[in-house]
């Protein structure tokens, strides 16, 4: 079998539901003929035709507006925000409705919709093409927010998210979308929401990351290992619900943590987990939980993006002077 | 059955697509000086398009968004706006920006990736190039709302593609413009295409110009590769605008001879006969042909011209390219007016 990349896995999740289920509908800007501006959906438009790949008007909230009310009549659409820099006119109708159609009609209409939608820097893309705002959707009750770093996982979270019963917020970190190749069996298995993967057993410290960063994380982990350290690393993968309990776990065998992120540092992901961290773990710390993300600044157009992703140097600096910490 | 309201939409042109006279000239191009001058920007604008695709392709620059085909439409909103006025652009109006007086070399630097290529030297008060879709049309209402305000005789100028006539924005903002009177017009490049999605996919209304009737404002079709229409249009709802008289939705119809981007491959979906079509209807050729029969245009003036616009735009990539870089801390640096003391902590340590 061939190896894919994420953004090819993506295709073979979305192609795999759609034959298996006649209720899974896309919509999008430019997904169809044209399979996507990053060709998520390549080839979708040919096997199954316009009526399942939308190609729609351009709004946004229009899209999420759509899906709610496919969704309240029992169809899956599953919607393309062609960046995640654009997804924010369809806010009011995610935050207002979708995350909410369940509690206020008491499960009479429910929400069951994917919204998709590339996010990240470092692909020299142009203003507003680049940010990382999951937190902001982390932050409403109702909504999943999945954020795949590995074909495979980007696979089996997606076939997840289409099978969930309520909304979730699928994001995917763009700059990997080609990176790595895998191994990926179209076998309609799919991965549960609600759970971190440990992607690297070790002793002395935990690593704490998702999408993008996962990449430099690892990489990190790698030069710590030359030093001689055993670091732990984990994928969130689901920023929501957040599986605290693997983090935990970790947490208690190492003692020490640093949570990367890409998104501006400030009230982000990482705040949260570090929150429950000490809520349920102090006394298993042996050094403060340390941040290694971007700044609180916009994301700085391509010629200084660089400079705002956390590098492979400013994790390890980071893991060792929390290592280092009496 | 009564009807109670009725409502029609007039279609401009001044140069047939084979460069014919249709009807009269307006006062402005009985200038044949005007003329020249409108042909020749619109030649040095495919002079930078082109570079600037170049560039991206060689890796010295981003992403960038041709304005190619779609020249006089940039050209002519450009050419009939007072400095006074104010201009709310999208992406691809470099047409306009550097009459406003914005430089290539800036241009370039946006799409290169530095903030500083939005700090426009001389239109001080021109809103930067916009990329979330239709936001700007709001913007340009909140410009045109202060001049009003004010009580001011000037007007505002925002312009978008038609896809962006789909989103919400762009309906609330003819709204509260018609309803305001507010003094703005807004220009829709009509270039059949929104990436991939064909006009015909975008919006069942026969013309977007209609969209101005819900709005509660005229709307006028022009022909957008006649640049002497569409320079004429705009001047007319620019006055209007200026005088209290209201806004004014302007559809420039043309055709996107580029891909959408340099990200894009339009291959994948333009048909092949459209493309071939649309370039026999081109602004550019359009306008010589017109001055060459009118007399006022030969070989020697053409060959003449090129080579000032080869000239003006290697200069200013040779200006680009020779940019000293940004701090890293710059990316502080404009955040507030006063950099809080948790930023000043991290721009210490964004430097190191
Ligand atoms: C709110 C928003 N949604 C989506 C995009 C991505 N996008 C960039 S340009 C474009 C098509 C715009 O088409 P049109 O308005 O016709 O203008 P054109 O580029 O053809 O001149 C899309 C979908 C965006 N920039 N902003």
């Amino acid at each position: 079998m061939a190896e894919i990349t994420l953004v090819e896995a993506v295709t073979q999740a979305l192609a795999y539901e759609m034959q298996r289920d006649e209720n899974v509908i896309l919509l999008g800007e430019d997904i169809g003929l044209n399979g996507g501006v990053f060709r998520a959906t390549d080839g979708l438009y040919k096997k199954f035709g316009a009526d399942r790949v939308m190609d729609t008007p351009l709004a946004e909230s229009m899209l999420a507006g759509l899906a709610i009310g496919m969704a309240a009549q029992g169809l899956k659409p599953v919607v393309e925000f062609q960046f995640m820099g654009f997804i924010y006119p369809a806010v009011d109708q995610l935050v207002n409705h979708a995350a909410r159609m369940r509690n206020r009609t008491r499960g009479r209409l429910t929400c069951p919709m994917v919204a998709r939608a590339p996010f990240g820097g470092g692909i020299h893309a142009p203003e507003h093409h680049s940010e990382s705002t999951e937190a902001m959707f982390a932050h409403i009750p109702g909504l999943k927010v999945i954020i795949p770093s590995s074909p495979a996982r980007a696979y089996g979270l997606l076939l997840a998210a289409m099978r969930d019963p309520d909304p979730v917020i699928f994001l995917e970190p763009k700059r990997i979308y080609r990176i790595v190749k895998q191994n990926v069996p179209d076998d309609g298995k799919a991965l549960p929401l609600e759970q971190c993967f440990v992607l690297r057993e070790g002793s002395d410290i935990t690593l704490i990351s998702w999408g993008a960063s996962m990449h430099e994380t690892l990489q990190a982990a790698t030069q710590l290992e030359q030093q001689g350290v055993s670091a732990e690393v984990i994928d969130v993968a689901s920023i929501k619900p957040l599986d605290m309990d693997t983090i935990l776990n970790s947490v208690a065998k190492t003692g020490r943590a640093v949570i990367i992120h890409e998104a501006a540092r400030s009230n982000g992901v990482g705040a949260e987990i570090t929150s429950v961290i000490n809520e349920s773990g102090l006394l298993s710390l042996l050094a403060p939980v340390q941040r290694v993300t971007g700044y609180d600044t916009v994301m700085p157009y391509m010629k200084l993006e660089k400079h705002y992703i956390p590098s492979v140097e400013k994790i390890v600096n980071s893991a060792i002077s929390t290592l280092e910490f009496a | 059955m009564t009807i109670i309201a009725e409502f029609s939409i007039e279609y401009l042109q001044c140069l047939d697509k084979n460069a014919n006279l249709v009807g009269d000239l307006p006062s402005f191009a009985k200038d044949n000086a005007q003329l020249i001058n409108l042909y020749e920007l619109m030649v040095l604008n495919r002079t930078f398009d082109t570079k600037a695709i170049n560039l991206q392709r060689t890796g010295k620059m981003g992403t960038y968004a041709s304005t190619l085909g779609q020249e006089a439409v940039f050209v002519g909103i450009g050419h009939a706006m007072k400095k006074t006025d104010v201009l709310v652009p999208y992406y691809r109006d470099y047409g306009a920006l550097l009459q406003r007086g914005a430089t290539m070399k800036q241009i370039l630097q946006y799409w290169g990736g530095d903030e500083r290529g939005s700090d426009y030297e001389e239109c001080r008060e021109d809103f930067p190039l916009c990329v979330p879709i239709a936001t700007q049309f709001l913007h340009a209402t909140g410009v045109a709302t202060a001049m009003k305000y004010r009580k001011q005789k000037r007007a505002v100028v925002a312009t978008g593609g038609e896809g962006a006539s789909s989103e919400g924005d762009f309906y609330e903002a003819l709204n509260v413009a018609g309803q305001w009177q507010l003094p703005v017009v807004f220009v829709i490049n009509n270039n059949q295409w929104a990436i991939s999605v064909a006009r015909q996919s975008q919006t069942g209304c026969q013309t977007i110009a209609q969209k101005a009737i819900a709005g509660g404002m005229p709307g006028i079709q022009v022909d957008g590769n006649d640049v002497i229409a569409m320079r004429d249009c705009v001047n007319q709802a620019l006055q209007a605008a200026r005088t209290g008289k209201g806004p004014t939705l302007i559809e420039a119809v043309t055709y996107r001879l580029c891909d959408h981007t340099t990200a894009d491959d339009a291959s994948r979906y333009v048909p092949k006969e459209d493309l071939d079509k649309a370039w026999q209807e081109e602004p550019i050729k359009r306008l010589q042909t017109y001055l060459e029969t009118e007399k006022l245009w030969d070989k020697n003036k053409e060959d003449a011209l090129i080579k000032q616009c080869q000239q003006q735009v290697s200069q200013a990539v040779e200006d680009y390219l020779n940019i000293e870089p940004q701090a890293v801390s710059a990316m502080f640096d404009y955040m507030y007016e006063t950099l809080p003391k948790s930023l000043q902590q991290q721009r210490g340590l964004a430097d190191l």
